[in-house]
């Protein structure tokens, strides 16, 4: 005999990898619609990648070619005062075509309707924008209004109060003819309207009184260099000039930057989203290639009598992994393509710029090769077992596939690959790198939490199923359990969108009960600020005379750190050392009273009611967590410029506030007997028991009093829940994914057990089981399947919401008990009708048929 | 003449539910080329486990199989993959065709393993000697059992081995399509000059070998020529 045969030369090579392609072809012969499926359960989420990576770079560009029109000009200079002397003069060396803009919090009447709602006035000069243009409806009234000496109003306004081209709108004292509707602006989205709704009036002949009494004001100048002048040179010239007097300023690179850094978290984020769609769509290509692989053994066991080696017979399989994987991500990325398309409508309201389709082919590149990298990845988990299939498999069937050893170092080094792609795959979504890790943690915590929620309710099935009454309940509770089953598999794989939707609809209901609750009981709902001192008392008595009480008038004083335990503010900001100084550079608004107030709790020390006469250092009260912030503690000093007078004092007491009561709280109370002749404002809070006594009395209020404003709490209602069901919307849209691949993993599950589920019922048949039963049993099987996957999802859904409304929203959980019954239901009957759709054909037909027809 | 099969000593012990089974003691029994010869016992006796041994499908736990001249217990798992490519037929009792290949890919398989490409008119011309000429593109389930078995023997033949197992071949068949496969074994046995084991419980099939090995308990109790006289050492 000659020596032993080996595979050394490369034609041999060539010859090997021809015949794995071959058999990795023909292998797949009467599969290949089931493989499709499979594949399908990938497909949505490479779309998911490819359309919101795609889109984020079409994002990108966009911003990158409209950068001039994000800011409209080719710098701006803003200040919450009017600018100073000195800056003026600076500003008028600059040169160019300026253009003014002053921006303030005031009340807005219609007279036609009667209606008054608080808005964000803009008064502007003619020329900005000089870049991108303010659009309107009728269009021609953006180039004509500021002319006309009318007003551009917000379609909030149109949709809240039927406000008309035409009607007139009163701003203070003055009044405008309302000339278009905006419809599009530089500088901000749509969705900032839903905070406060922006009316645009002419600069020229506003009624300044409206500015001098308090309301907090924008200042803004905005220039064009026709000159080509460096922008950023002059802005690193006199940037240290500008923040010393408090002005801030903005450059065409500067808010391209911002922009860039907001809107890629944004799409990361949801791509965040998308990549868990991916991943379940991989445990789903996975679980099933298990299930299929096990159908294979005979087939491989074959193949390894014949001689066979174990390298190339597991790479017949790979290559079939390999394929579905390329074939899911081709189609995962056409669709994602398609998809792409719709997007920028989904989020067109926060978009500041034109966004213009086109095919990101690096983003496609990257979600295919995704794709591909964790399809394969996670099917070779199930294909090693094929390296231990024994060619005696051959000649006894029963022969059980060799006992897996302790510690397999290729799986150990397959899954810790898998890990790192996943990692990687994460890190490279995600914002920022930290991000992406603790992304990937987070995900791989839910998927164990879910993973163990799945295990403990199969086993409760098990342990508690009934033992007796109706035959057709037990067998399809059994055949949850049936070997080889993936019960678990998909009780995460639909677990996991139902997680997700449902974690979203409990906080919504969390958060809108805590607002809810905070504008309920006997408390005030109805908040009137900016009132002058020489206002309160008339403001006072038209509410008493609208039939309002007044519950609380609250004094205001605004007030910046002088010094800190005896350290100069400047002097704070100068050290480098400290990261944020905000909290010491920021304007304070203070107020001062005998009493703790229902939402106050104190903590430490003692609160000072009222201050001796000749006190040189005066007690204060600090909320605890601008303490922290602060770094200061009891008895430490503080040095406070109100307004041009220097107050030193002494944290004498810590309090504990309760921020969800709208308007009243403050980091910093005074004592009664020292701040009663500062310049000062006040908040007056009223209840309103309905919606038009509450209308009825801000427009007397404003009537008498132009520039008072009001919030009522069903407003703030009303604001957080559009902003809210916007987010949710988004995100509820990218959990969408993850549940569909739910739905396509379970459809790849049960045909991939079909060969089993024939065999069950032509046995069950035999027996003499009618039809009806057959069915019955398959009803049972998944509405149970349907009930397991939906409490796994929505047990850890309600345990999250638990956790974040204890610690985080600190309040109690809320949960809408039709929302989560639709959610079970929705996702029983969709489980129910998938898979009796995938099991089509094998209950109906007559039992002989059907076993001869299936290979 | 030269020695294809040498058996030396061969155990076999599986441990079940944690106590050890001797299902094979001590065989020990050489074949030459041309050879027949016919493993018989009752059910659980240890033919199949003494086939798959003999095959190279499993490791001995005591004893040598040398196959064509090769030491199984010294090769590992690819090399005797190797060895029953090149040297080995076998023929199964439930056919084990595999069923997403058609007739013709099915008997290719073997061939097609050691990089013989141009397989595919040997493989017709064996369809067509076990009469299966026009059933090339059929798959296995298109087939009856006694046509499936037919393919399985043309598969078995298509390399050409030194040796050919055959594990109870007519098992799964009725006596006609039985008998037609026995004399389809015996023929292309003939021709190619293959030495042939066969696990049977037919005492008439084992009649038409030259040897009859007898298994009881995973020991030989009757290794009988059958043109010398029997040589019983138990009934
Ligand atoms: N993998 C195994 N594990 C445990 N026992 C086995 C295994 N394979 C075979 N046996 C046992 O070995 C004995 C011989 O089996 P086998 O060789 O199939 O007998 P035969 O083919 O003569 O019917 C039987 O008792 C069988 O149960
Ligand atoms: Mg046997």
């Amino acid at each position: 005999m000659s020596g032993m045969p080996r595979e050394s030369g490369s034609p041999r090579g060539i010859a090997v990898t021809a015949w794995v392609l071959r058999m990795a072809w023909r292998d797949s012969r009467g599969s290949r619609r089931r493989m499709g499926v499979y594949v399908l359960s990938m497909v949505i989420g490479v779309a998911a990648l490819v359309a919101i990576n795609s889109f984020g770079s079409n994002l990108e560009s966009a911003v990158d070619s409209q950068a001039r029109t994000l800011l409209g000009a080719d710098l701006s200079m803003e200040s919450s005062r009017p600018f100073p002397d000195s800056v003026e003069a600076w500003i008028g060396t600059l040169g160019g075509e300026q253009s003014r803009r002053t921006s303030f919090s005031s009340m807005v009447v219609f007279p036609r309707t009667g209606d008054t709602r608080l808005a964000t006035v803009r008064a502007m000069e003619p020329g900005f924008p000089w870049y991108g243009s303010i659009e309107t409806d009728p269009p021609g009234a953006a180039t004509g209004w500021l002319g006309h000496g009318g007003a551009l109003v917000d379609r909030t306004l149109v949709q809240q109060f039927g406000v008309e081209v035409g009607d007139s709108v009163r701003v203070g004292t003055r009044a405008y003819a309302v000339q278009g509707v905006l419809v599009k602006t530089p500088r901000e989205s749509a969705a900032v309207s839903l905070f406060s709704p922006r009316v645009y009036i002419p600069l020229a002949g506003l009624d300044t009184l409206l500015l001098d009494r308090g309301s907090r004001a924008e200042y803004e100048t905005y220039f064009r260099f026709e000159d080509g002048r460096d922008v950023e040179a002059i802005v690193d010239t006199l940037g240290p000039k500008l923040r010393a007097a408090r002005v801030g300023f903005d450059t065409v690179e500067e808010s391209r930057e911002n922009w860039d850094d907001a809107l890629s978290n944004l799409y990361r984020f949801l791509g965040l989203v998308g990549f868990i769609a991916l991943l379940l769509g991989s445990l789903g290509v996975s679980s099933a290639i298990h299930v299929y692989i096990r159908q294979r053994l005979d087939t491989v066991a074959v193949l390894r009598v014949f001689g066979a080696r174990s390298g190339p017979t597991m790479a017949i399989y790979v290559v079939q992994s390999f394929a579905m994987g390329a074939v899911g991500a081709l189609v995962g990325a056409g669709a994602g393509i398609l998809l792409q398309m719709t997007l920028p409508r989904l989020v067109a309201d926060v978009l500041p710029v034109d966004v213009a389709f086109s095919i990101a082919w690096g983003a496609v590149a990257t979600g295919v090769g995704v794709g591909v990298l964790v399809t394969v990845l996670f099917a070779l988990l199930p294909l090693l077992s094929v390296r231990n299939v024994s060619p005696l498999h051959a000649i006894r069937s029963t022969v059980e596939p060799a006992s897996r050893r302790a510690f397999d170092p290729v799986r150990a080094s397959v899954l810790s690959v898998v890990a790192v792609a996943v990692l990687l795959v994460a890190v490279m979504q995600a914002p920022s790198a930290a991000f992406g890790l603790a992304y990937a943690a987070a995900l791989a915590f839910v998927f164990l939490l879910l993973a163990g929620v799945a295990r403990l309710l199969v086993w409760a099935v098990r342990r508690y199923a009934p033992s007796s009454g109706s035959y057709t309940v037990r067998q399809g509770l059994a055949n949850l359990h049936r070997p080889n089953n993936q019960t678990r598999l998909l009780m995460l794989s639909l677990g996991i969108g139902t997680f997700l939707i449902g974690l979203m609809s409990v906080t919504e209901a969390t958060l809108l009960r805590q607002v809810a609750v905070a504008g309920d009981e006997s408390r005030a709902n109805l908040v009137f600020f900016d009132i002058q001192r020489d206002q309160a008392d008339g403001v006072e008595s038209v509410l008493r005379a609208e039939g309002l009480p007044v519950l609380e008038r609250v004094p205001i004083v605004t007030m910046r750190l002088a010094s800190v335990k005896g350290r100069s503010v400047a002097d704070i900001r100068a050290d480098s050392s400290r990261g944020e100084t905000w909290q010491f550079r920021r304007e304070y608004r203070s107020t001062y009273r005998d009493s703790l107030t229902a939402s106050e709790r104190l903590v430490a020390g003692t609160f000072v009611r009222t201050a001796e006469p000749d006190a040189a250092v005066v007690p204060i009260s600090a909320e605890r967590d601008i303490a922290a912030d602060l770094g200061i503690g009891l008895g430490d000093t503080l040095s406070w410029d109100v307004q041009g007078v220097e107050v030193p004092t002494v944290v004498s007491s810590i309090r504990e506030v309760d921020w969800r009561r709208v308007q009243t709280n403050f980091f910093f109370v005074f004592p009664k007997g020292v701040l009663e002749s500062a310049p000062q404002f006040s908040v007056i809070l009223s209840r309103a028991e309905d919606e038009a006594a509450s209308a009825a009395a801000q427009q007397a209020v404003v009537r008498g009093f132009p520039n008072v404003s009001a919030i009522d709490a069903s407003l703030v209602l009303q604001v957080f829940d559009a902003i809210f069901s916007r987010i949710e919307f988004v995100i509820r849209f990218m959990a969408l994914f993850s549940v569909l691949t739910g739905f396509v993993v379970l459809a790849g599950a049960v045909l991939s057990s079909r060969t089993q589920r024939i065999e069950e019922t032509v046995l069950l048949k035999t027996l003499g089981a009618s039809e009806g039963q057959v069915l019955r049993i398959m009803i049972v099987e998944y509405v149970a399947l349907g009930l397991l996957a939906v409490s796994t999802g929505l047990l850890l859904a309600v345990g999250t919401g638990w956790l974040l409304a204890l610690f985080v929203y600190d309040t109690p959980l809320a949960i809408e008990a039709w929302t989560l019954s639709a959610i079970v239901g929705g996702v029983v009957l969709t489980v129910l009708f998938i898979g009796a759709a995938s099991s089509r054909g094998i209950y109906r037909r007559p039992a002989l048929e059907v076993l001869r027809a299936e290979t | 003449m030269s020695t294809v099969l040498s058996v030396r000593g061969l155990s076999k012990t599986f441990t079940s539910a944690g106590r050890p089974l001797e299902v094979l003691k001590e065989i020990s029994f050489d074949l030459q080329a041309r050879d027949t010869c016919a493993i018989v016992g009752p059910s659980g006796s240890g033919k199949t486990t003494l086939l798959g041994l003999a095959a190279g499908l499993d490791r001995p736990t005591a004893g040598e199989v040398v196959l064509c001249g090769h030491a199984m217990s010294r090769l590992d798992e690819n090399q005797r993959a190797a060895v029953r490519n090149r040297d080995v037929g076998f023929v199964f009792q439930s056919f084990r065709l595999i069923p997403t290949l058609t007739a013709l890919e099915n008997v290719t398989v073997p061939a097609e393993l050691r990089g013989d490409q141009d397989a595919s008119r040997r493989a017709v011309d064996l369809l067509g000697s076990v009469g299966l000429a026009d059933r090339t593109g059929h798959y296995p389930a298109q087939l009856s059992g006694g046509e499936q078995q037919r393919v399985a023997l043309a598969r078995a033949f298509i390399n050409r081995p030194s040796i050919l197992f055959a594990d109870e071949p007519t098992g799964n068949l009725d006596a006609d399509t039985g008998g037609h496969i026995v004399d389809l074994l015996f023929d292309l046995n003939r021709s190619a000059g293959t030495t042939l084991v066969l696990v049977t419980h037919d005492l008439e099939l084992a009649a038409k070998t030259g040897r009859i090995i007898r298994l009881r308990g995973g020991a030989v109790v009757e290794d009988r020529p059958l043109t010398a006289p029997a040589v019983g050492v138990d009934g």
